[in-house]
This record gives C-alpha cells, sequence and structure tokens, in this order.
C-alpha cells in the first residue's frame, strides 16, 4: 500500500514537473526579448544565401514531374464584391495597377500581359507546413513590368496587394486573424529571372483556386510568398505602412519575410 | 647498457585518482550542441505537427495518396476518436500519445505529436520554425567548430577513430556482449572509448548529424537553387523531408541510448567528467 501511494505521489510530482517545464519553456516562446536573438537567424540566412547563390536558377522540371493535382491552399475564392465582378466579366475589367517609386505608373489589362515575351517553366511549389506540388507556369517576368514602369531612386521593395481578405489556417496555429492578403520582396529577387506573374498553371489559365487572373511566382521562396489575385505593385522604400509592417500577411503573423527555407 | 631503474614500471596509482577525460572544447561543445538538439527535436516536432504526412517522390501534398508513404493522424471509429500511425499498408493505433493526446489542460489535442513532446506545446508554426532555424545555425556553427578542434588536437585520431582489429567481428561481439550484460570498462581500462561508443559518437558526428543537416537543407527552395546537388542526392525535396525525420528519429534514439548508458555506467562520475573533465578511475576495480 505504501509502495502504491509513493509511486503515485512521484507520478503527481513528475507530472507537475513536466507542466512546469512546459510553462517554463512555453515563456521561452513568448519573450520578446529573446524573441530578437532567435529572429536574428532570418538575416543570417538571407545572407548566407544569397552569398551562396543570389543569381542561383531554382530547378525545373519536366512533364512527367507535374502534380496531377495542383493542391489549392490559403483562400479558395475571394468572397470581395469587387474581386467577384471582376471573376463575373472574365477578368475582362482587370487592371494591374504598377505605381510607387515609378516614373511611368501603369495600368495593365490582361491581354497586354499576354502580349509581353512569355516565360514558361515548370518549377515546384514548397509549402512552409512542409508539401510540395510541381506545376507549370506560364507568364510576363516581373522584371519586364519594372523596368517598363522605371524605378526611381530609393527603391528597395516591391509589394504586391491582393484581392482577398484571408482568415488564417488553424493547422499552422500561432496568431490567427482576418486582412487584405499581401507580400513583398526585395529588388534581388523582383529581377530574377524566374520570378513572374503567372496567368496559367500547367498550359491553362489559372482559376480562382489558384489565384486568377495572376498569381506572384517567386521559386526560390516559400508558397507563402507566391501571392494569389494581386491587384496592385507598389514599388516602395520601406514597408512600413502596409499591415503591421513586416512585409506580409504571415510576416504579420510571426512568419520570416526571406521564406528561403 | 640498461640501468635498473629504466626497467622497473613507473609507479602505479593504487587509490582511486581524478583523470583528465574531456577537453575545455569538448565540454562545452557538448552542452551547446546538446541544447541546440534538444530545441531542434522539439521544434521539429511542432513543425512536423503542421503537416504531419511524408511522401516518396518528386511531389507531395494533401491531394497527393500515391507518394504517402507515413501518416500520423485521428480518425472516428465507431463513435470513438482514435489516433493512428499508417506506415504504408500498416496503421497502429496510437491513442494517448500519437495522432490522439491530451493538453496540459486534459483537453483532447487531435495533433500528430503529443504537447509535451513539442517546443512550444502548442500549434504554432512560426514560433517553431524561427527557434529550429536559429539552433540549426548553432548547431552547424558548434559542430565546425567542434570538428575543427578535433582534427587539429587529435582528439578525432586518438581517441574517437577506430584502431586496427578493432572492426573485427570478434571485437564487436565482445563488447555487445559485455553492455548486453551490463559490464562497462573499469579501472585503466575506463580511459578510453570502445567500439561500440566509437561508433555510436562516430555515427552521429560523421553520418546523422550531416544527414539531418543536409537533409534540412535540401528542403530550403533557396539552397536547392543554389546547390542543387543535394536535391540530386536525396532524389526529391519530400524524399530529403522524409530522410530528415528518419535521421532526427536515429539522433532521438541515440539521445535515449546515450542517457540510459550514462544512467547504468555511474551517472555522477560521467556527468562530472562532462562537466569538469574530471573523470575517476579506480585502478582496483576490476572488469
Amino acid at each position: 500500500m505504501i509502495e502504491i501511494s509513493r509511486r503515485k505521489l512521484f507520478g503527481f510530482g513528475g507530472i507537475a514537473a513536466g507542466g512546469a517545464l512546459l510553462t517554463a519553456c512555453d515563456g521561452l516562446a513568448r519573450s520578446d526579448s529573446l524573441g530578437g536573438v532567435i529572429k536574428s537567424a532570418e538575416s543570417a540566412t538571407l545572407r548566407w544565401q544569397r552569398a551562396i547563390g543570389r543569381d542561383a536558377l531554382a530547378p525545373e522540371y519536366s512533364l512527367a514531374d507535374l502534380s496531377p493535382h495542383f493542391k489549392v491552399n490559403g483562400t479558395r475564392e475571394p468572397v470581395e464584391a469587387e474581386y467577384q465582378a471582376l471573376k463575373r466579366s472574365g477578368f475582362a475589367d482587370w487592371r494591374l495597377q504598377v505605381g510607387g517609386l515609378v516614373a511611368n505608373p501603369l495600368k495593365l489589362a490582361l491581354p497586354q500581359l499576354k502580349a509581353l515575351p512569355q516565360r514558361t517553366q515548370i518549377t515546384k511549389h514548397d509549402c512552409v507546413e512542409g508539401w510540395t506540388a510541381i506545376g507549370q507556369w506560364t507568364g510576363p517576368q516581373l522584371g519586364l513590368i519594372l523596368q517598363a514602369a522605371g524605378l526611381k531612386p530609393g527603391a528597395r521593395y516591391v509589394v504586391f496587394r491582393c484581392a482577398d481578405n484571408y482568415g488564417g489556417e488553424a493547422s499552422k496555429g500561432g496568431l490567427q486573424s482576418s486582412s487584405l492578403y499581401y507580400e513583398s520582396i526585395d529588388l534581388v529577387d523582383a529581377f530574377h529571372p524566374q520570378t513572374l506573374l503567372a496567368h496559367s498553371l500547367n498550359g491553362a489559365p489559372l482559376g480562382v483556386g489558384n489565384g486568377a487572373p495572376i498569381r506572384l511566382r517567386v521559386e526560390r521562396q516559400l508558397g507563402y510568398k507566391q501571392a494569389k489575385y494581386v491587384m496592385a505593385i507598389d514599388v516602395v522604400a520601406s514597408l512600413a505602412g502596409y499591415g503591421q509592417g513586416n512585409g506580409g500577411y504571415w510576416e504579420d503573423r510571426g512568419y520570416e519575410w526571406y521564406a528561403g527555407i | 647498457m640498461a640501468s635498473a631503474v629504466e626497467t622497473i614500471d613507473p609507479p602505479r596509482p593504487q587509490a582511486p585518482y581524478l583523470f583528465a577525460r574531456h577537453s575545455v572544447a569538448v565540454r562545452l561543445t557538448h552542452w551547446i550542441n546538446a541544447l541546440a538538439i534538444f530545441f531542434l527535436l522539439m521544434t521539429g516536432l511542432n513543425i512536423f505537427n503542421a503537416h504531419p504526412v511524408l511522401y516518396w517522390g518528386p511531389y507531395g501534398a494533401s491531394p497527393d495518396t500515391a507518394p504517402r508513404w507515413l501518416e500520423i493522424g485521428s480518425r472516428n471509429v465507431a463513435g470513438t476518436a482514435q489516433g493512428y500511425v499508417r506506415i504504408g499498408d500498416l496503421t497502429v493505433t496510437t491513442t494517448g500519445v500519437l495522432g490522439l493526446s491530451k493538453t496540459a489542460a486534459d483537453a483532447a489535442n487531435p495533433v500528430a505529436y503529443p504537447s509535451w513532446a513539442t517546443f512550444p506545446s502548442y500549434r504554432d508554426l512560426a514560433t517553431a520554425r524561427s527557434f529550429h532555424f536559429f539552433f540549426a545555425w548553432v548547431l552547424i556553427l558548434t559542430g565546425l567548430a567542434y570538428l575543427g578542434h578535433s582534427l587539429a588536437s587529435g582528439h578525432l585520431r586518438r581517441d574517437l577513430w577506430p584502431k586496427a582489429g578493432e572492426l573485427s567481428v570478434g571485437n564487436i561481439a565482445h563488447d555487445v556482449v559485455a553492455h548486453a550484460k551490463l559490464q562497462f570498462p573499469k579501472g585503466e581500462e575506463a580511459k578510453r572509448y570502445h567500439i561500440l561508443q566509437k561508433l555510436a559518437y562516430g555515427g552521429v558526428v560523421f553520418v546523422m548529424v550531416p544527414l539531418v543537416i543536409l537533409t534540412g537543407l535540401g528542403m530550403s527552395p533557396a539552397n536547392n537553387a543554389a546547390w542543387p546537388w543535394i536535391l540530386d542526392v536525396f532524389g526529391s525535396r519530400p524524399n530529403a523531408r522524409s530522410l530528415h525525420w528518419v535521421a532526427a528519429n536515429l539522433i532521438g534514439l541515440f539521445i535515449v541510448v546515450h542517457l540510459l548508458m550514462v544512467v547504468l555506467a555511474g551517472p555522477i562520475n560521467e556527468i562530472r567528467s562532462m562537466i569538469t573533465g574530471k573523470f575517476r578511475i579506480d585502478p582496483k576495480a576490476a572488469r
């Protein structure tokens, strides 16, 4: 009897100690001062990966490697009235606005984007959650559009404003709240030859689930950087003034702005 | 003309004494890497929980059932929630630990790895990733410092590298039997590593940690562009992710065995030697 109660006591003690350890650990996860140290790894990774492959091309695949179904993730269909009206017109009334620190602000219709020199590439889409899908993307290089607009001095980032209010995803945990999706990249990735404004997936016009009428492809970063439903592109000197200033929807919820890993 | 003095064996201590076993560099890198690996494993399990499926082949996402070879999840069987692990066609019920467990507050928690095994204890991919990559840098930099020191100081050649004859089947079998009987080297014999220790430590340093780092880099899209040879070695990103999980499991298994051996071989002496460097030798203790 004594043995059993002693064992129980030990068990309770173990659970209590384990619980205290968990609470202490979770405290580390929420610590702001530690957070700064932990986040320093992001700039180390950016510098390292730029040093070993600033201009490197993402691997390209063959048609035989295509995912049978390219997974739809994030917003499946923007419910906003403005987007729904554009969708009803087959995106005939959609115009891509290019503004900010540019000499010639642009308003481009879908046929104009398709009239530019096109690039087709079969690449993998690497989700932050760990899954991988392979798709064939077609569209003009972002660099061509930025050249046409003409960057002004001070330009450092390109911000993509999207049509969808997004509410997050339970499987990722962490902070969950709704706001307009947006993303941003720096000029190294903006002028990378594989960075496209894709209007086609696997040879067909982009479906609504995958970002119609256009989605950004920035092939050396994770899936959340591949903004869908792009409505406007702003060339800027600073990311302050968009969302909470971290450069993207997921970045405002704790994810790295540089998503090369 | 050998003098009488020279032929006499140097006096051997008969009383127990403290032997300088681990250099300060080995001790320091051991504990920094222990901390890093603790965080890497627990944040890794949290990251896995965001998509608890492993694939083999060029692509792998939730619509792709053919390439998936491992899945940890929960399901409803006759009105009862069950946790399960599926490997190939084999499904094992793992309620309570994997797939379905309980939170610290005793609430049902349908998550692959339970809250006590993950950091943070709750689902939080963003925080888990930040800590994972911070400690990945720590592991790589400390690991390189350890390797550099071990090569330069001769620690690698002297203490870790198997000597001629040590890799013979007879010697390995002898050490396996001794471990199975829980007979550990005593006295002067305890000063050096025996073959199973050399294989285990060498395996971690030269196989498992390099494998877990390379497969980790194999999942990075920017690294795939800069160093495509890593993808060529493993075949694809889903393959690299699968092997990253396998390597992490092997490292976890090593840690369990390592800690068990520390406890069985004399935890106070063993742990002291990795803190102060001093290991107590009792010359009279025969094996």
